[in-house]
């Protein structure tokens, strides 16, 4: 039948995947916003919709509106080439990112996932060392000092932290002694003791937390930002460059980390595995969906500002709602298995996310030799150490 | 299918090959080379070797050409001004020796191939089970040898970028 055609059942998956990519991205940069903003005891967007959350939208509308100016001093080709590179190689990553397991919906049989490459690891791998040369060229196109020295340090520290990353990344791939994802997540199921699940965190914590380090610098976040501060090199690599090519610098940012985000998921955490045993992990998505229903409700009750007489209510029901959605698809199985899956690796990876928005609230910035010293004083040895680790006791305890 | 991917990837790696010499600007030519590294990348994975051609991303395109176009950006090279000083004789008679060349490899590699079977595409035994399989029995001594090899180029560029305290 029509549906089960390969390529027709593709085409819907990845339409699905890249819509829900694209909002995601920009309400990303809501979600920090507001976090930010609320851990410097300010409130963030605010007016623009209720609380905000139109601001994004407004965003995508002035950076399209914008004049797209190209200076006359740069080099063109490599001006207008720097963000296309930069953005579609932060978008092809997650091709290879399983959300959730194999799933019958009536007379079709298919993964949560666009593609699963026996080399998926490699693959992530290999995209995000290329990514390095959107950021080089943008900073060196330019033709300006600051955007040449931003560009060039940024991708000195990228191609830096990708050692100790790529290192920390084999750790787990010698416990699952495979490379595609989907069975990463697969080696990664069933509990110790009956209760601790049997991701790869627990043994591999150093690991994790080198990765965790190295997505950081990857992904030229705080509090690696140096090559892209504003008191520092003007805006460095992406100074030159204004409406929609600065969005595609920025969104490139952005799917970097949500890339950097699920690959630590899937290595570290489990993937799309609940974190209790099978009857009670059920329970936990409307336990904590309806739990932030009441809560919600119960502030709606006496609200701090005028406004919230309207959306702490509003929220209060979207919340219940999910709950209520969540409760009725236990009995509905395959909607069940998509709905948990999902709900467990999104959860994983919004708590990722939230750590680097919370990261950078925290912190401040290393200084480039600081940071350079680290990855390759630091970080490298305790990787290296790490994997030389994890092969000794795993060629001493297989057969 | 396979023999149009193939005669689409092998003609991007030759104009790509093409336009690394006739570039006048180092980085263009070194995003050809870019160009080829990864047409190449192609190649491999449709002879099978998926690893070999992750690999070759990662290593080649990835992180060496990413060290050339550095060096190219710190010495700010310009494009270069393209410079004909031969004269007309060696210019026409180049281009024939050139077809002369290209008809003799063509000769060579027609008569070759009819005495060699054809290349069966996915043969190759690539996965990461086997070339790890192969590296630390069959090849051991060369794979410890090229460690030791590029121990030796990092440690003589230490030596020469160290500064004399």
């Amino acid at each position: 039948m029509i549906l089960a055609n390969f390529f027709v059942l593709t085409l819907i998956k990845v339409a699905l995947v890249a819509f829900v990519l694209l909002t995601t991205l920009a309400y990303l940069q809501w979600i920090e916003r507001k976090v930010i903003a609320h851990v410097q005891l300010r409130v963030g967007p605010y007016r623009v919709g209720p609380h905000g959350l139109l601001q994004p939208l407004a965003d995508v509308v002035k950076l399209i509106t914008k004049e797209g100016l190209i200076p006359s001093h740069v080099n063109k080709v490599f001006y207008l080439m720097a963000p296309f590179v930069a953005v579609t190689l932060a978008l092809i990553s997650i091709a290879v990112i399983p959300f959730g397991p194999e799933i019958t919906i009536g007379p079709v049989t298919t993964w949560m996932q666009l593609t699963d490459l026996r080399i998926g690891v490699l693959f992530v791998l290999a995209v995000s060392s290329i990514g390095v040369y959107g950021v080089a060229l943008g900073g060196w196109a330019s033709n300006n000092k600051y955007s040449l020295l931003g560009g060039l340090r940024s991708s000195a520290q990228m191609i830096s932290y990708e050692l100790p990353m790529a290192l920390a990344v084999a750790a787990p791939l010698l416990l699952a002694n495979t490379l595609s994802f989907r069975e990463m997540v697969n080696s990664q199921s069933g509990y110790w003791l009956g209760f601790i699940p049997r991701w790869n965190l627990f043994p591999e914590i150093v690991g994790f937390i080198v990765f965790l380090i190295a997505s950081f610098a990857e992904t030229n976040r705080v509090p690696f930002d140096l090559p892209e501060a504003e008191n520092e090199l003007v805006a460095g690599f992406h100074t030159e460059y204004s409406s929609m090519n600065f969005a595609a610098f920025f969104m490139a940012e952005y799917a970097n980390m949500v890339t950097v985000t699920c690959v630590a998921t899937l290595l570290f955490l489990g993937g799309w595995q609940p974190a209790f045993p099978a009857p009670y992990s059920d329970v936990i998505p409307i336990l904590i969906f309806a739990i932030a229903g009441l809560i919600a409700l119960y502030h709606g009750l006496n609200p701090a500002r005028r406004m919230d007489r309207f959306t702490l209510p509003a929220t209060a029901l979207a919340f219940l709602g999910i709950a209520a959605i969540f409760g009725l698809s236990l009995f509905v199985p395959p909607l069940k298995a998509i709905l948990m899956a999902l709900f467990w690796f999104c959860g994983k990876v919004l708590f990722l996310l939230f750590v680097f928005i919370w990261v950078r609230a925290t912190l401040p910035r290393f200084r480039y030799d600081q940071l350079m010293r680290f990855a390759w004083t630091g970080l490298f040895p305790v990787a290296m150490i790490n994997l030389l680790a994890t092969g000794l006791i795993v060629a001493l305890t297989t057969k | 299918m396979t023999a149009l991917i193939f005669i689409i990837f092998a003609a991007i790696a030759v104009l790509c090959g093409i336009n690394l010499v006739v570039q006048t600007h180092p980085i263009a030519s070194a995003l050809s080379l870019i160009g080829v590294m990864g047409s190449l990348a192609v190649l491999y994975l449709q002879l099978g070797g998926e690893f070999i051609a992750a690999a070759q991303v990662i290593v080649y395109a990835g992180a060496i050409m990413v060290l050339f176009i550095f060096v190219i950006m710190l010495l700010n090279a310009g494009a270069e001004a393209p410079t004909f000083q031969a004269s007309r004789f060696v210019r026409y008679f180049g281009m024939i020796l050139f077809f002369a060349f290209l008809v003799l490899i063509s000769f060579i590699v027609l008569t070759m191939q009819s005495k060699s079977e054809g290349v069966i595409f996915g043969a190759f035994q690539g996965t990461t089970l086997d070339v790890g399989r192969k590296l630390f029995t069959a090849y051991l001594l060369p794979f410890e040898v090229t460690s030791v090899l590029i121990l030796i180029a990092l440690v003589g560029a230490i030596v020469l970028a160290r500064k004399e305290v």
